[in-house]
């Protein structure tokens, strides 16, 4: 199985990043943009087919590794 | 005092820090990381600044995960004093064995330059050679050195005298240059053996080089 991993910084984090690629985009003539937010994407993919399985042992890696969740948080699909 | 030096794969202060120590007459000895265990009767333990694992993921994430960083975690929780520097705070952070994480600098620069920093807390095994609110000049070279808490997390920095450095102007008014939480420039855990800066001590020995305030700094462990 295959899950994918996406890692934000947490609402209330300034992302600084994010919010450059938002000045950029406001520069370059494009309206009405309310946030910009960039995080990062991990794909792991997994021996197992079980997918409850794969669920909690990607939740356990983004808790140990992935996901730094003092100022991050991360969503997991599961394909 | 003896002092274990570790090194990662892309660590690079490790030959300035032993440089350090061994200039205010101390012994030192280089830490592979893949080792078990510190060097015996270890008066201090410092990770050095670089950039281990090429900074992947996210600064320190992976070093933390290290052989050694468990023989780290165990000496600081028996007492032992630690000091991170730069990576080596960002690396202990990652390990919770200090509070808070660092993220990218506000504007997104890597900053390098000579930068002036407010002396917060004295009572401590790090800065009791310095005066309270007295001006440090201190090289700084980092791109995640912004460091961030949340608002109780803060308050206890505060409360328990945490707050070692902050950034700040040639007069000492503190100044985020990077968007550090309250310019938090350094701090140390709760039980105040464990220290983290991202300003680098080990490269301010010589006014011929900028800066002498390093050497007051680490003295302090000599205490």
């Amino acid at each position: 199985m295959t899950a994918v991993v996406n890692v934000f910084l947490k609402e209330g984090v300034l992302d600084p990043q994010g919010k450059a690629a938002h000045h950029a985009l406001d520069s370059l003539g494009f309206e009405g943009i309310k946030e910009v937010r960039i995080g990062k994407q991990i794909i792991v993919t997994l021996e197992t087919e079980d997918r409850a399985k794969a669920e909690a042992e990607v939740k356990e890696m983004c808790e140990t590794l992935l996901a730094n969740t003092v100022i991050e948080e991360y969503t997991i699909e599961i394909a | 005092m003896k002092v274990a030096v570790l090194r990662f794969p892309g660590t690079n202060c490790e030959f300035d820090t032993q440089y350090a120590f061994e200039k205010l007459g101390h012994s030192t000895e280089l830490v592979w990381h893949e080792e078990n265990s510190l060097p015996a009767e270890s008066d201090l333990v410092v990770v050095p600044g670089g950039f281990s694992y090429g900074d992947y993921l996210r600064s320190g994430s992976i070093a933390r995960f290290s052989p050694v960083m468990k023989a780290v975690a165990a000496y600081a929780n028996a007492g032992g004093k630690v000091l991170g520097i730069c990576n080596g705070f960002q690396i202990l952070t990652e390990a919770g064995l200090l509070p808070g994480a660092l993220k990218r600098n506000t504007n997104l620069h890597f900053i390098s330059k000579h930068q002036t920093l407010c002396v917060v807390s004295t009572d401590n095994a790090f800065l009791n050679q310095c005066k309270k609110g007295e001006v440090l000049t201190i090289p700084i070279a980092h791109a995640d050195g912004n460091y961030y808490i949340d608002e109780a997390g803060l308050l206890e920095l505060e409360a328990n005298n945490q707050i070692l450095l902050r950034y700040a102007d040639a007069q000492g008014n503190s100044m985020s240059i990077n968007g550090s939480v309250s310019a938090i420039a350094g701090i140390c855990n709760k039980q105040k053996n464990v220290f983290g800066l991202m300003p680098h001590p080990e490269r301010a020995l010589e006014a011929i080089l900028g800066s002498e305030d390093g050497v007051r700094m680490l003295k302090g462990f000599e205490a």
